[in-house]
């Protein structure tokens, strides 16, 4: 029951960062339809950007309080990730549009080849630790053996800070007219730009919304693992994209709800069967969903046009 | 940086307009301020440890040579395409104007010398190296390259069946090239089978597994596909780390059985390759009858392919990668299409996969890696998807080209002397991949022949094959 409950709230943390990843994979295939291989790539990056500004905030400006450090971090990471994203849809996804369906694809795959290993080539091969930031936890009960339940004060601040930046995130595309455009893009591109919509520009805004909540997803590893390594994108940005296919491609919501049971799929695997395979359960669960359920819980079957 | 609106606008006005020197510079100064905010913190800063602690070391030298290089290559890119858009405003009369013409292209002038010489080069190359470098031994670097080149091209090769013959993107096809490894390294050395029985063991056990794995993701179709068949690959490896009772984990099995020049062993003694020849021994005699088996495995894998093509399943993976509805409206069976794409496709990376395991002597699951898969993909997308001579371009140009760079001191000289270009080589790859779909994502050799010929060759311009919908 304890480790249950532990279990539990480990899995909901994990599950929080992998919908901040999977928010970006879905929305930038809801509205040009590729899978952005890169994006667990830049979620690294983020990772590192974040890594470095702390470093930089607290040895050098000397910064005490680590919450404000946090605070700065966050946004100064997402403002770089998402020049990054821009940069990266500029440079090889754009010029993409109208060529053969494949390319898009193997663009993305080139550019996730090529950030982990600038990323390996400028910061070195080695894992970086950072020092510890936020180490204070709640025991919220005692079990029978002694084994306590605890709630890291790190797991409350990923939480809320996931919490209130997709309630943000849900605002700007629910209520403003960035948001609509984005779900005119989605529907129907031409449509849209016949109404007059700055359709490239939507796009361009989409991977940058999409790569700061990556940015958010990279701090919060940061603050909750407390290392990083250059090849630490792929696995975790193959499992957001697990999220985002099992909540329905395309689905904000589906998204998160994907991400969640991702998170706690893979920590009650890792409890309860073997830790060897959990990244096993995790490949199988994105193949069994895709051949057996391609529309994903929420999602919307995809009507195959001729 | 590309920009798609400074190119329209110059093929509209560039009849009238020169060069527009103040704009560009304005626009260059723009990038390199871009490039300035992409590398203020990951290349600005470099994380150093010192035991626990990590500490920054600032490289802002770094920062300005880069965005230096950024804004003059963009100032180059705008003097190029002004100077472009003229000459398009003016047409040379010369300027073929149809995408399909009667007359055997440049290429195809070229592809008949080409190909010939290739493979002459390819069947004398120990020799000449011999010849060059002077002794047997002191060729053994180059024979190996060679062999590893090779052994791309014929990976190469095999995925080309797969992704530019049938247009299935797999991203798992070093599975299949595990599947072959192990399956020779286990029967090896559980059941003591020689290589030559193994050898297409191996490539039928790949086979098997490519039917496998290729028959649950017959309904999807492109990056899905691609998607499943990478988690397929990730799970092989995975299964290879944590099986360890048969696999013996990530320490990899070792001391594999040599190869044998047909039963006769590469050793000194009686029995000997050396002995029974009458030659005088040489560990070299086994590297090169490796290079002559990967060379001729690998024409196998190439003739096999040619054949192919022009038998009915050939040209209907052909007809899958243009269009697979009509595919099948055609009548045309595109559950078996495929599977025989993937079976085929596997079994070379099985026949490849076990040559490794002989040559190597030790396999383990971090050789088989997804960038090994994005490698041999590379080669294929880079090469031109379904242009067999462009994939071993291709081959020697990203597998021997790093090599041939480390050996250059002048670089050294330049960059300092830990200057080892296979720390960029991937980098290189990486860019290399999002360039050429930008510039030419029909590869390097993009014009391809028509795999049946009525009456007379056409050469067809890579324009107008529309493929990649599978």
């Amino acid at each position: 029951m304890e480790i249950f409950v532990q279990q539990l709230i480990n899995g909901l943390t994990l599950g929080s960062i992998y919908g901040l990843i999977a928010i970006g994979y879905t929305m930038v295939f809801g509205i040009i339809g590729m899978v952005n291989f890169a994006h667990g790539d830049v979620f690294m990056l983020s990772a590192f950007i974040a890594l470095i500004f702390f470093l930089i905030l607290t040895t050098w400006l000397g910064i005490s309080s680590v919450v404000l450090a946090l605070f700065f971090v966050l946004i100064i990471a997402m403002v770089l990730t998402s020049l990054w994203g821009w940069a990266i849809e500029r440079i090889a996804y754009r010029p993409l549009r109208g060529s053969f369906r494949l390319a898009p694809l193997i663009s993305a795959i080139g550019v996730s080849i090529f950030l982990s290993n600038f990323v390996q080539v400028a910061q070195g091969a080695r894992n970086k630790p950072t020092p510890p930031m936020v180490q204070d936890v709640i025991v919220l009960f005692q079990g029978e053996s002694g084994y306590n339940v605890a709630l890291s004060y790190k797991q409350i601040i990923i939480m809320v800070v996931t919490a209130v930046l997709l309630s943000i995130f849900w605002y700007v595309v629910q209520k403003t007219s960035l948001g609509r455009a984005q779900r005119a893009c989605e529907q129907d591109r031409k449509m849209a730009a016949l109404l007059g919509i700055n359709v490239d520009r939507t796009i361009s805004l989409t991977f940058v919304i999409g790569a700061s909540l990556a940015a958010v997803a990279g701090t919060m590893y940061l603050l909750y693992y407390g290392v990083v390594s250059f090849n630490d994108g792929f696995v975790p940005g193959v499992k957001a994209f697990t999220a985002a296919v099992l909540g329905g491609i395309g689905s904000l919501p589906g998204a998160v709800l994907g991400g969640l049971i991702i998170g706690l799929i893979e920590t009650f695997w890792s409890a309860y069967f073997s830790i060897e395979y959990k990244d096993v359960a995790a490949f199988s669960i994105l193949a069994i969903v895709l051949i057996f359920m391609p529309s994903g819980i929420l999602g919307r079957p995809e009507v195959e046009k001729v | 940086m590309n920009a798609p609106s400074i190119t329209t606008a110059g093929q509209t006005q560039a009849v009238t307009r020169a060069f527009d020197l103040g704009a560009a510079l304005k626009d260059s100064l723009k990038t390199a301020l871009i490039m300035l905010g992409l590398s203020i913190p990951i290349l600005a800063y470099k994380t150093d440890q010192s035991g626990a602690d990590l500490f920054l070391t600032p490289r802002w030298g770094l920062v300005a040579i880069i965005c230096a290089i950024v804004f003059g290559m963009r100032l180059v890119l705008h003097a190029f395409t002004a100077s472009r858009a003229y000459r398009q405003a003016t047409p040379s009369s010369h300027q073929a104007t149809e995408p399909v013409h009667a007359e055997p292209s440049a290429f195809q002038h070229v592809s008949k010398f080409a190909i010939p010489f290739f493979l002459g080069v390819a069947l004398c190359f120990p020799v000449i190296i011999y010849l060059i470098q002077g002794g047997l031994n002191e060729s053994r670097y180059w024979v190996d390259l060679g062999i590893l080149i090779l052994t791309y091209v014929m990976l190469g090769w095999g995925l080309n069946i797969v992704v530019g013959l049938a247009g299935l993107l797999d991203l798992g096809y070093v599975a299949f090239y595990a599947v072959g490894a192990y399956s020779y390294a286990l029967l090896s050395t559980t059941f003591g089978l020689s290589f030559w029985i193994c050898l297409p063991l191996a490539g039928i056990l790949a086979a098997f597994w490519g039917m496998i794995l290729g028959f649950p993701v017959l309904r999807l179709r492109g990056d899905y596909l691609a998607i499943v068949t990478l988690a397929f690959g990730e799970i092989v490896r995975l299964v290879l780390i944590n099986w360890v009772d048969l696999t013996n984990g990530g320490a990899g099995i070792s001391s594999i059985p040599r190869a044998t020049f047909f039963g006769i062993p590469f050793t000194a003694g009686e029995g000997g390759f050396a002995q029974t020849f009458g030659l005088e021994f040489n560990g070299m005699h086994r590297i090169i009858f490796l290079y002559y088996l990967i060379l001729v495995l690998a024409l196998i894998t190439n003739f096999v392919t040619m054949r192919l093509r022009k038998l009915p399943v050939g040209r209907a993976w052909e007809a899958l990668r243009e269009d697979e509805i009509a595919c099948r409206s055609l009548g045309i069976n595109t559950t078996n299409t495929k599977l025989t794409a993937f079976a085929i496709g596997a079994m070379f990376g099985g026949f490849a996969g076990s040559f490794f395991a002989v040559r190597q002597g030790f396999v383990s699951p971090e050789s088989f890696n997804f960038l090994e898969s994005a490698i041999i993909l590379a080669i294929v997308v880079l090469g031109g998807m379904g242009s067999q001579i462009g994939v071993a371009i291709a081959a020697i140009v990203l597998v021997g080209g790093p090599e041939i760079l480390r050996n250059l001191t002048f670089l050294q000289a330049i960059f300092g002397s830990g200057f080892d270009p296979n720390e960029y080589r991937l980098l290189l790859f990486g860019a290399g991949m999002v360039a050429m779909m930008v510039w030419r994502p029909r590869g390097l050799i993009s014009e391809r022949e028509p795999s049946v010929i009525l009456k007379e060759r056409k050469a067809i311009s890579g324009s107008l094959v529309k493929e990649g919908h599978g």
